[in-house]
């Protein structure tokens, strides 16, 4: 038996009845690690030695009981910009390229509790700006289906190690579609949770009033019971809201007799590809023979999302961003004449092409005579996509849709053309502009074998229908 | 014949809020320690951490508007202020823009020429920077996050002052509600209150302001004063000699008495203000607000007038004492305490303003309790220790609040109480004088002080003078 293939879940029984090791389990992580990396590089950072460390700790507390968790002793990988204490923690940026935190992020610090382990901290967009993986100062990765082939991003490495059997599960974060996208792209199922669901406290931030941290696994089992262990309401983070439940693992029922999901013409128009549109209908007629009901209606607004979002995004993170300065952490250029020779070199320095540019973009959008006509546009258009967003759901349980135009890209062809790239995000940055939950789960393959999502959207808080539409529609499938 | 000018002065007055931690973290704010030892991830702007409102920064900023008359903001905002700086952790500030939390207020001052209002725009609260400490030394700087993030609010009031002396009036005004409040010390040599002056000048009967320049830098009542008029004198100038006024920003050097310009509007900053994405709004409820409000204090108008019913001390004490509100409090805890209110108004108006004056130390950093206060009274009352010797204790209390009751023990400073020692002192003391004694008899009634004066130094000052008096009269009938 192959361990690393396993589901998160599958694991934490077999350690809990004594029929894996958490050492073993680590060590068949790492094994698989050191076999694929050279060609796949998921991870910036390797925890090896901790890790093993860590297994036997949880080893005893499993053995004496005093943790009982479903994801006790289960290997876990962590993107690079969720704060690990005592661990590099990158960004995938030459500017965080020495950071190490103190202190963890609390999403962490609530799967540490559940007797996480964690293998490593993995690649991605520089500051998650970017949708292939390719921006990160520190290489690219492959897609484990076709290295030829980006993994999506940003949270690319988080979704390649879970398909390549890297890790068991990872998180990864979400602010236009960076858990959605990397996992259609990489056959794996992500959840992009309700904002102020899971704490940003310890999130490097990108976009503050978008990002949430989530689950990557290979089922949606695995994700609504990780989401349930890293969801909480934290007072450290203003934003993080006290929800009435945080029971996702209640969805886990395989009924959707009577639900009622929306298709969204504007999701099925010009640009999407013709495979990629045939797997999504093809899902959705698959729920309606489970019973769903299918309907067809015009979400409006599409056009606008895509600048409103990054008006928005870029200008949170042009003063998000700020704080890389050399001054007090990180990288500091090692020649420079007085101090904002300093920080311009620095900064000129340490921050990639894509990641200047949208620090460009934002400070544009932010600079007075501009700021209405832009930013505060943008906030507008923000609350009309959400209004939107309310209306469909008074109709609807379920928006189903694409989570991508195309299956993945080769190298190079999106990250050349920025425009192109930030059109590819059409089908999720509406998402997190309404601060809806979103799922991608596998659904197909195109004629090369290459992975094809559905994204399906629930309203604000409702999780456990958006978690019970995907696993039903997950049960109707073979395990891979 | 000599054009006449108007000063115009409006007035931007940063004062440090009285909390026990910052305003977004549970750092102290207390001063002294170690650098960067009230630090942590959120106020050394570490990537990730995100700030949380300390509720009492609102609670101190609506209490001060509503002390001002202010319209509180029930639903307000804070923004980023993007600029750099070292001492800036995140390189923005988190400050308030499109929705202050007090706005249209105004206080009442009280200048020579009469009774006055001055007008305020908005109340706005902010965090403060930390600190930049420049080592010659080693030729570099170093920052210290002890003040990053200790809780500000700026006042700004509208151009309604035309003197140094409103300036003055106005600044005395808010420090003492403020004061009053608790919600800061208010000492601008310390600078937990700042104020920076924007002043114009323009032709008497004008109606348009002229161009306005901003001067920084003011540590002292009497540094606003200097740099007011020296601003004015400036500006003038340049009008008299047909140059503009060029709308900039100045740093006062008070040693020097001249200001010089850091940056004029050219160059000038684009801040980038947009929303604090990681804060949500403020709402502050009817309830609460009703709650800021009824904890409200007795300010002081409602205190020199109770005090006048109260307290049978002259009008004068009581406008020195309540112009203080650290004095006001020592004075109504002494009289709880049972001491007379006459004889702690004269502690306080007396030996106090005396050792203030040569200390040079302000009303609110007096150093003696109430409770020694008034064992002292009570030990001067029951003749324990003389007047003399009750003013040394005093001294010594005053620097260092030490116990009376204990020190006068420890020290042997009682008066003797023992007549028939005292008697036979000074009885050695008229055969030792037979002059002053002879003079006495012939009615030199002068010779008197000098016999008691020898007998107060040979019992070292322990006695009691009345009743060494008493004695003399009666040896010498
Ligand atoms: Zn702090």
């Amino acid at each position: 038996m192959d361990i690393t293939q396993l589901t998160a879940l599958e694991l934490g029984k077999k350690i809990r009845q004594r029929e894996i090791s958490v050492r073993e389990a680590v060590l068949a992580s790492q094994k698989k690690i050191s076999e694929q990396e050279d060609s796949l590089h998921c991870y910036i950072t390797l925890n090896t030695e901790a890790a093993l460390m860590q297994a036997d700790q949880i080893q005893k507390k499993i053995d004496d009981k005093t943790l009982t968790s479903p994801l006790a002793g289960v290997p876990v990988a962590i993107k690079d910009n969720i704060c690990t204490k005592d661990i590099l923690t990158t960004c995938a940026s030459k500017i965080l390229s020495n950071f190490i935190p103190p202190y963890s992020a609390e999403a962490y610090q609530n799967l540490e509790k559940q007797g996480a382990i964690l293998l490593g901290k993995t690649n991605m967009d520089e500051f998650a700006m970017g949708s292939t993986t390719e921006t990160s100062a520190f290489g690219v990765t492959k897609n484990p289906r076709d290295p030829n082939r980006v993994p999506g991003g940003s949270s690319g490495g988080s979704c390649a190690a879970v398909a390549a059997d890297e890790c068991f599960y990872a998180l990864g974060s979400d602010t236009g579609g960076s858990i959605r996208q990397p996992s259609s792209f990489c056959g794996v199922t992500g959840i992009k949770p309700t904002y102020g669901t899971v704490s940003r406290y310890g999130l490097v931030a990108y976009g503050s009033s978008l990002d949430q941290i989530g689950p990557i696994a290979k089922d949606v089992t695995d994700c609504a019971v990780i989401l349930e262990a890293i969801a909480s309401y934290d007072p450290k983070d203003s934003t993080s809201v006290k929800r009435d439940s945080y029971d996702f693992t209640a969805g886990l029922v395989n009924d959707v007799k009577g639900l009622k999901i929306g298709l969204p013409n504007d999701y099925f128009g010009d640009g999407l590809d013709s495979e990629v549109k045939a797997s999504i209908l093809a899902a959705a007629k698959t729920l309606e023979a489970q019973g769903a009901i299918l309907e067809e209606f015009d979400l409006g607004l599409v056009d606008y999302a895509i600048p409103a979002y990054y008006t928005i995004a870029s200008a949170e993170a042009s003063s998000n961003l700020a704080r890389f300065d050399g001054v007090k952490y990180g990288y500091r250029t090692d020649d420079a004449e007085e101090l904002h020779h300093m920080y311009k070199k620095s900064r000129s320095e340490g921050f990639g092409p894509e990641v200047k540019r949208r620090i460009m973009l934002g400070s544009f959008v932010l600079s007075s005579g501009y700021y209405d006509a832009y930013y505060l546009k943008a906030l507008r258009t923000k609350a009309l996509i959400k209004q939107a967003f309310d209306n469909a759901f008074d109709k609807y349980d379920i928006i189903l849709g694409p989570a991508a135009p195309t299956t993945a890209p080769k190298f190079g062809e999106l990250v050349s053309d920025p425009i192109k790239m930030y059109l590819s995000d059409i089908y999720t940055i509406s998402t997190n502009l309404a601060g809806l939950p979103g799922i991608s789960i596998p659904c197909g393959n195109d004629h090369a074998g290459l992975p094809i999502g559905v994204q399906m959207l629930a309203k604000c808080f409702d999780e456990k229908t958006l978690i019970r539409a995907a696993y039903s529609f997950e049960q109707t499938k073979e395990r891979r | 014949m000599a054009k006449q000018y108007e000063t115009v002065i409006g007035l931007e007055v940063h004062v440090e809020l009285a909390t026990k931690t910052k305003i977004f973290c549970g750092c102290s704010t207390a001063f002294g320690g170690a650098p960067n030892t009230h630090t942590c991830p959120v106020c050394t702007g570490m990537p990730g951490s995100l700030p949380v409102l300390n509720k009492q920064v609102v609670e101190y900023a609506a209490a001060v508007g509503l002390a001002t008359n202010c319209s509180i903001t029930q639903y307000c905002k804070f923004d980023r202020k993007n600029y750099f700086y070292p001492d800036n952790p995140q390189n923005y500030q988190i400050s308030q823009l499109y929705l202050p939390i007090c706005r249209n207020g105004h206080v009442e001052i009280e200048t020579e020429n009469g009774k006055k209002q001055v007008r305020i725009h908005e109340i706005h609260m902010e965090e403060d920077a930390g600190k930049l400490i420049h080592d010659e030394w080693d030729d570099c700087s170093l920052v210290d996050f002890n003040r990053s993030g200790v809780p500000l609010i700026e006042i700004v009031s509208e151009p309604d002052m035309r003197s140094a002396e409103e300036v003055i009036a106005y600044l005395e005004k808010l420090r003492l509600i403020i004061q009053y409040l608790g919600a800061s010390d208010c000492k601008l040599q310390e600078g937990s209150m700042r104020a920076d002056v924007n002043l114009s000048v323009r032709e008497v009967g004008s109606e348009t302001f002229g161009t306005r320049t901003e001067t920084k830098n003011l540590n002292s009542f009497k540094a606003i004063a200097r740099a007011i008029e020296n601003e004015r004198e400036r500006q003038i100038d340049l009008i008299e000699d047909g140059k503009a006024v060029i709308q900039e920003t100045r740093r006062w050097d008070d040693a020097k008495e001249y200001s010089y310009a850091m940056r004029s509007k050219e160059d000038a900053q684009d801040y980038r203000y947009f929303p604090e994405p990681d804060l949500v709004p403020i709402v502050i409820s009817d309830e609460w607000l009703d709650t800021i409000r009824n904890q409200q204090p007795e300010f002081r108008d409602e205190k020199m007038k109770r005090y006048k019913e109260e307290f049978d001390i002259p009008e004068y004490d009581i406008s020195i004492i309540t112009a203080s509100k650290h004095m006001a409090d020592l004075f109504e805890e002494a009289v709880a305490l049972g001491s007379n209110p006459k004889k702690v108004s004269n502690w306080l108006m007396v030996e106090t303003l005396r050792l203030m004056k040569d200390r040079s130390i302000e009303a609110e950093d007096l150093k003696f309790s109430a409770a020694n206060l008034a064992k002292l009274i009570a030990l001067t009352e029951s003749k324990t220790i003389n007047s003399s010797v009750a003013k040394e204790v005093f001294e010594v209390m005053f620097d260092e609040n030490i116990d009376p009751d204990q020190y006068v023990e420890a020290k042997g400073l009682k008066t003797v109480n023992d007549e028939g020692a005292l008697r036979s002192v000074i009885e050695t003391i008229l055969t030792e004088n037979p002059q002053s004694v002879a003079d006495y008899k012939a009615g030199k009634v002068k010779a008197i002080g000098f016999l008691t004066g020898q007998t107060m130094k040979a019992m070292k000052g322990k006695a009691d003078p009345s009743e060494i008096n008493r004695i003399l009269m009666e040896l010498l009938q």
